[in-house]
């Protein structure tokens, strides 16, 4: 004998203002089967919580109806309630009054007939539901942190130092990211090396922590506690236990080409370390550029390597490990503002990236720390910065903000008029955003020094002799204004990966409209995924500057030691099922399934006193994510989805027709 | 179209995926994106799981339209749900036109969770074209 109860939400006023409630109660309780109607105005708070319970037992409700919110809000909640009320959770159905029709519709009487349907539907499916029970997986303590910046290394310290196992991959020769890069951080002018590098030894030196540099994710497989994953381990050509970092090979090594890491400002050879302070620093050879790899002749670094490091016959190794959790924190790229060619990049040497300008800042850049004009190599005197350089520009760049530029820019501006004395600076801006401690001061600081801040955007960037001249608009003062310049620096957007989406597919998260990872809720669950066990950190998940990504860093760890907390995970009961007398053994439904959780079994069975044996299919409740896509290619209808049954769906359509 | 007639109102029967159309017409109503009255919601863990069948049997009872409703392709939670979803519905549709329904009243829409705009605009443009179709009679059980 089933006997509901229906629970109705005022939400307050979010429901109750546009769904007539009192008269959603009087047709509630005439549904079949309903036996006991509440309505609420805070179903979801403890007394509301409170008045189920007590439903559950005085009227011995065993199936619960909820009218209110999303079940993407509230189920768990309401599924807490009825386990603490010693009902099975998954005798629970809500139904979505608030957000799917008191908050997108005005009529009252058209509302509240929608919410009619929506209860009757949510009635209908609640009296086919079968309790259901939470399998318990066991989860493989052991971490992957894909991505070696400043995110990464981050949330991989926190895991290693809470006694787990870290796998840190890097796709470059050495960790460090971005950060590395830069040359000091606002607001406090930290310098950038000096608080990252010891991190990076950290993490090179941490019991806990494996660094594979020069590695990348190919394939994953599995799912949470239990992933598989496969890392191809490129060939560095280097005995890394046997290098000892001494130098000789890439001083004597004949190829060169710009060096990635200071964006082609020096120049770096085949086999080369990316900077002095690389962890780990043991150099790797760039095979398109060897020579020896080219030609099949040359083997001077292996001539001069004294250790006998040199290997040019390593090949790439494909791992498989297990991992119980995944973090994602990959970084970001810089927009390509070759579209912008009123600003001439390409054209004139000296209209330069902010990041560029961090490494000719840099005492350890190309020009040891002394600013010079990359045309020339004489001392700017007008140095001009362009703001928003692919930022908030929907027309030809992304329509985000990248957070970060405002603050770099003010710090770009502080630290030329300290190395320059006399340097004049302008900043075309179109807001600027200080948001962030110690920020708005840092600021106020550059404007103090003399930056001079122009609001508007610039129009044009020419050469005339050798100086650059910006023409560009005030938009407070309403006039044109023109800048003899000798140095523009943009300050460009920051952009999603060129591949993050092919590396979204590989882990099976999902991606918003610009590239970055989508987080499980931007407020609620913001270093989560949607697919359980996968966390990010970092600008992979949008741009931020670096206190927001170590925080996110850390937060991600702390999801990740949650997970580990337990040893073992209970699974979500509702997965696929086969009904065995119905199953032809078709298997039509095992290469539906994306997760391999499909295989086929042999049943013995007594048919006219005869012992028959034949093939059914068998599903792997832990590997089963739930999906469906094998009910509907089941010819037989055999194989059914717990939770969402084929009965209940029918059931719902008819209840919710008119 | 005449006065009386225009108070009729299709109903829509949607089977949105959780991941992302269920989630696009929550984020419609955090939102407070305003759209007709005519659809109702029935959730379904992926697009993949919607059997033809259910849609045969929501014209059988009376639906004027059925959206099905998922992620864009690539973004499926579970990874291939949709394709398998897309397939099935070019021959739906074929069946459908077979049946002697038109085409019209069975779309598939690919809603993200963060399309709350999109999932709103389809109901207001699928509502306006149903409008136009008018009721639907050829399945529905005691309507010859």
């Amino acid at each position: 004998m089933k006997r509901v109860g229906v629970f109705l939400c005022w939400c307050g006023s979010n429901i109750a203002a546009t769904v007539d409630v009192p008269a959603l109660a009087e047709y509630a309780a005439k549904l079949p089967n309903v036996v006991y109607v509440e309505q609420n105005k805070y179903t979801c708070s403890e007394p509301g919580q409170e008045q189920i319970r007590k439903a559950i037992a005085e009227h011995r409700l065993n199936r619960v109806v909820v009218a209110a919110c999303s079940p993407r809000m509230h189920e768990t909640t309401f599924r807490r309630t009825l386990a603490s009320a010693s009902l099975n959770p998954y005798l629970l159905e809500m139904a979505n009054v608030r957000e799917h029709c008191s908050w997108v519709h005005q009529d009252r009487a058209e509302a509240t007939a929608k919410a009619r349907a929506l209860v009757r539907r949510a009635v209908a499916k609640v009296q086919l539901a079968r309790p259901l029970f939470q399998s318990s997986i066991p989860v493989n303590r052991r971490a992957l942190v894909i991505g070696g910046g400043i995110a990464g290394i981050q949330a991989a310290l926190d895991i290693a130092d809470s006694g787990h196992k870290v796998v840190l991959v890097e796709r470059e020769p050495t960790i460090g990211g971005r950060m590395a890069q830069l040359d000091k951080t606002f607001p406090t002018l930290d310098c950038s090396s000096c608080i990252l590098t010891p991190k990076m030894v950290d993490a090179a030196q941490h019991e806990n922590i494996q660094l594979w540099t020069y590695s990348e994710v190919e394939e994953v497989g599995g799912y949470v506690g239990n992933f598989q994953v496969k890392i191809r381990r490129r060939a560095t050509s280097i005995n890394a236990s046997a290098c000892t970092g001494c130098g000789a090979c890439w001083e004597k090594c004949p190829a060169k080409t710009g060096n990635e890491f200071d964006l082609g400002l020096g120049q770096r050879k085949a086999i080369y370390v990316p900077f002095p302070q690389a962890v780990p620093n043991k150099p790797v050879i760039d095979r398109d550029l060897c020579i020896y790899f080219k030609t099949g002749r040359c083997r001077i670094c292996q001539r001069f390597c004294t250790a006998g490091a040199v290997e040019f016959e390593q090949q790439d190794v494909v791992v498989e490990e297990t991992f119980g959790a995944i973090v994602a924190a990959t970084g970001f790229e810089q927009f390509d503002h070759a579209v912008y060619g009123e600003y001439g990049y390409g054209k004139h040497p000296d209209v330069i990236t902010g990041l560029h300008l961090e490494r000719l800042i840099s005492a350890s850049g190309p020009s040891d720390g002394k600013v010079k004009r990359p045309s020339n190599g004489a001392v700017p005197e007008t140095v001009v910065f362009v703001q928003c350089v692919g930022s908030r520009d929907e027309a030809k760049g992304v329509s985000y903000c990248s957070r970060a530029c405002c603050m770099y820019t003010a710090k770009h501006a502080i630290m030329l008029h300290e190395k320059i004395p006399g340097v004049s600076t302008f900043v075309f801006y179109i807001d600027v955003r200080a948001a962030g401690k110690g920020y708005e001061e840092f600021y106020a600081r550059a404007q103090e020094l003399g930056a001079q801040y122009v609001r508007g955007r610039v129009a044009r960037v020419y050469q005339r002799g050798d100086k650059l001249v910006v023409m560009g608009e005030d938009t407070l003062l309403g006039a044109k204004v023109q800048v003899e310049a000798d140095l523009v620096v943009l300050a460009t957007a920051m952009t999603a990966r060129h591949d993050a989406q092919s590396l979204a597919r590989t882990l099976g998260i999902s991606y918003d409209q610009n590239g970055f990872f989508t987080e499980a809720h931007p407020k609620l669950r913001p270093v989560e995924t949607n697919t359980a066990g996968i966390f990010l950190a970092g600008a992979c998940q949008g741009p931020k500057d670096i206190p927001d990504t170590v925080a996110q860093g850390t937060a991600a760890a702390a999801k990740v030691n949650n997970l580990f907390a337990k040893e073992n995970l209970l699974a979500e009961p509702t997965v696929a099922t086969v009904n065995e007398a119905w199953c032809s053994g078709c298997l039509w439904c095992k290469p539906t399934c994306p997760y391999r959780a499909i295989d086929s079994k042999t049943i013995s069975q007594r048919q006219v006193g005869k012992i028959l044996t034949r093939q059914v299919a068998t599903v792997n409740a832990g590997l089963c994510q739930g999906c469906g896509a094998c009910t509907v290619a089941c010819r037989t209808g055999a194989m059914n989805l717990l939770g969402f049954s084929n009965e209940q769906i029918l059931a719902e359509v008819d209840a919710i027709c008119p | 179209m005449s006065v009386g007639e225009q108070s009729w109102k299709p109903t829509i029967v949607a089977f949105c995926c959780n991941w992302c159309s269920y989630a696009g017409a929550d984020l419609a109503g955090t939102s407070r994106l305003q759209y007709p009255a005519t659809v109702r919601i029935i959730r379904v863990p992926c697009s993949g799981r919607v059997n033809p069948q259910f849609i045969v049997r929501a014209f059988q009872r009376g639906a004027d339209g059925v959206l099905v409703a998922g992620c864009h392709p690539g973004d499926c939670h579970y990874s291939t749900g949709n394709y398998y979803a897309r397939r099935r519905f070019l021959l739906a549709t074929r069946f459908l036109e077979y049946l002697g329904i038109e085409p019209g009243r069975l779309w598939v829409r690919w809603i993200s969770g963060s399309e709350g705009h999109k999932f709103a605009t389809v109901i207001k443009e699928m509502s306006a074209a149903l409008e136009r179709l008018g009721p639907n009679v050829k399945l529905r059980e005691g309507a010859l």
